[in-house]
């Protein structure tokens, strides 16, 4: 990394550190604070109105016992295993299709884009509707193939298909990545493959590839952060009559506790375990691509 | 890749060496396009139609539209969401390219670290401060409110300022050594020299900050009162579900109503967001 710049001088030296002031102050209290005061609450019993009580490590020792905290545990790993695969190969399919001499590349690119920039919400209603047991269009569908139809959003398969949803949601910015990625690969590679007599798909498993690791774990790493967090389609996909989900995830468990329940310190718990989880699986990531990479 | 690129073929003999790529691309468009295609069909069918499967409404109407926009209390739903994406957007959109521009030409001790630990809180999951914040802006009153969806905007952020920081260091610093020959000082090299030229990085965090405000969920089920005078769409949105479950015509059109701004936004400056999204991915 350059040292480009100058290094100021007096009054000038009050403007840099104006001008970099809110960041500063975003850094110090908005994420380093946050996470201190994040973990130190994760200590308290705490319902907002009464005053908090130390509780030490009871938050945590809970949890493993929490049948609620368990379940959403266990959708949010099923959802990451599928949602982070899923997204990562299709979107570099689509990149490394869509990275030739093809006619209408930029509508194509434009149409898998439009799921990254429409509310999840709004989009998630249009599926609801497309899901719905009786009326919906898959329904139509699958009953005019002859079969019975399905409850989508039923208990056993709506993780699934809020999974479907959120990999559909996902695939255009990781095609962006990708399409990024491959476009740094220099040419005359290719060109030496060819010479060489290589053929589609040893070209693409011996050159592309490779060079596509950063990409891939970028875009893992990325998957992954987003599928711990996944909220807005499964609070509108699964979201039952008592404010209950069918499919509650972490995230969707944790704002119930917090700011429904208010139950802050579970919560603060909660968003450290989720944390810690996140950071560990990045690091992994970190692992793998110093290995590989 | 095929040397037929190399000799220029005629669009017949692109078509049968690469039908195959265009059949998968097309069958996936399908998929990425259908449930807008839906979504609007269903909006323009007359109630009772809708359960015809049709993808081409067979009778139209656009009572749907007026409707939604009665029932849904639109105007202040709009209103909100549009009031504080715009405070957010220019929020981010000042501090973080102000931020950018200290890291990318000021010297000074521990700027590298600083900027490594900035990048680092890429990582840490918005449910990790949210409680915390949640907390202070309970305590100062401003809960109920759209203070804590937009204030925070004004604190720059990792994303925002790496995006700036990587245009602004593709600037020549020719042009810095110039500005500071002729004895500009660095508030004035900030603002006439380095803003202007970002343009296309900072169209694209504008951009990015809108949207992000726009259809956020989250945070507005937190801090707003659940009902459509005080929140935004997304919530106002998922109400309106629950009030209206199954008139999927309303509700279609409900929906596209809210998504049509951002679609209309996007279209206008996809190029820069693409672009910015790109840079975020390389190094």
């Amino acid at each position: 990394m350059s040292v480009a710049g100058f290094s100021p001088k007096g009054g000038e030296r009050v403007w840099a550190a104006a001008l970099i002031f809110p960041t500063m102050v975003g850094l110090a209290l908005g994420a380093l604070g946050s996470i201190v005061a994040t973990i130190g609450l994760s200590f308290f019993d705490w319902d907002l109105f009464t005053t908090p009580e130390l509780v030490g490590l009871e938050n945590y020792t809970d949890l493993p016992g929490d049948r609620r905290f368990m379940r959403a545990l266990t959708n949010t790993l099923i959802f990451s295993a599928i949602y982070v695969p899923g997204t990562v190969i299709l979107s570099m399919l689509i990149a490394v299709l869509l990275n030739r001499q093809i006619h209408g590349k930029s509508v194509f690119r434009l149409i898998y884009f439009l799921p990254v920039v429409s509310s999840p919400t709004a989009v998630g209603l249009v599926w609801s509707w497309i899901y719905s047991k009786d009326q919906g269009v898959l329904n139509a569908m699958v009953t005019g193939l002859g079969m019975e139809p399905v409850h989508w959003l039923g208990r056993d398969l709506a993780l699934y298909s809020v999974v479907v949803v959120n990999i559909w949601g996902a695939i255009g910015e990781g095609m962006i990545i990708f399409l990024a990625g491959l476009q740094a690969i220099p040419k005359d590679v290719y060109e030496a493959a060819m010479l060489d007599g290589a053929d589609r798909v040893r070209t693409f498993l011996r050159i592309t590839m490779p060079l596509l690791i950063p990409s891939i774990f970028f875009q893992s790493i990325l998957s992954t952060i987003n599928a711990f967090q996944a909220f807005d389609y499964v609070y509108i996909l699964t979201q039952t009559q008592g404010g209950g989900s069918t499919v509650p995830t972490l995230v969707f468990n944790l704002y119930r506790e917090g700011f429904n329940n208010f139950r802050m310190g579970n919560a603060a718990a909660q968003a450290v375990v989720l944390a810690a989880m996140i950071m560990v699986l990045t690091l992994i990531y970190n692992r793998m691509q110093k290995k590989w990479g | 890749m095929s040397n037929a690129h190399l000799l220029k073929p005629t669009f017949g003999n692109h078509l049968r060496e690469n039908w195959i790529f265009y059949a998968l691309l097309l069958a996936g468009s399908v998929i990425m396009v259908g449930p807008f295609a839906w979504m609007l069909s269903t909006s323009l069918k007359v109630p009772g139609d809708q359960f015809d499967q049709r993808l081409i409404p067979q009778r139209t109407t656009l009572e749907n539209f007026a409707l939604a926009w009665e029932r849904m209390d639109f105007s202040h739903l709009m209103w909100n969401s549009f009031r504080i994406a715009m405070l957010s957007t220019i929020g981010q959109v000042l501090t973080c390219s102000m931020g950018a521009f200290v890291f990318a030409v000021v010297r000074f001790p521990g700027r590298e670290v600083l900027f490594v630990l900035l990048l680092a809180t890429l990582m840490i999951p918005y449910q990790m401060t949210v409680i915390p914040q949640f907390l202070i802006f309970r305590a100062v009153g401003l809960y109920g409110t759209g203070a804590p969806l937009w204030l925070p905007q004004f604190l720059g952020g990792a994303f925002g300022v790496f995006l700036v920081r990587q245009y602004f260091r593709s600037i020549p610093t020719d042009l810095l050594d110039a500005a500071r020959l002729d004895g500009a000082s660095l508030l004035s090299i900030y603002w006439r020299i380095y803003l202007p030229l970002a343009k296309p990085a900072l169209a694209a965090l504008a951009i990015f900050a809108f949207m992000t405000s726009w259809n956020d969920l989250f945070a507005a089920l937190i801090y707003l009162p659940s009902d459509l005078e005080k929140t935004t769409l997304p919530v106002g949105l998922s109400l309106f579900d629950r009030l209206y479950r199954a008139q999927w015509t309303i509700m279609m059109a409900a929906v596209l109503i809210s998504v049509a701004p951002i679609m209309v936004a996007f279209f206008l400056v996809q190029k820069q967001f693409i672009q910015g999204i790109a840079m975020t991915g390389v190094k």
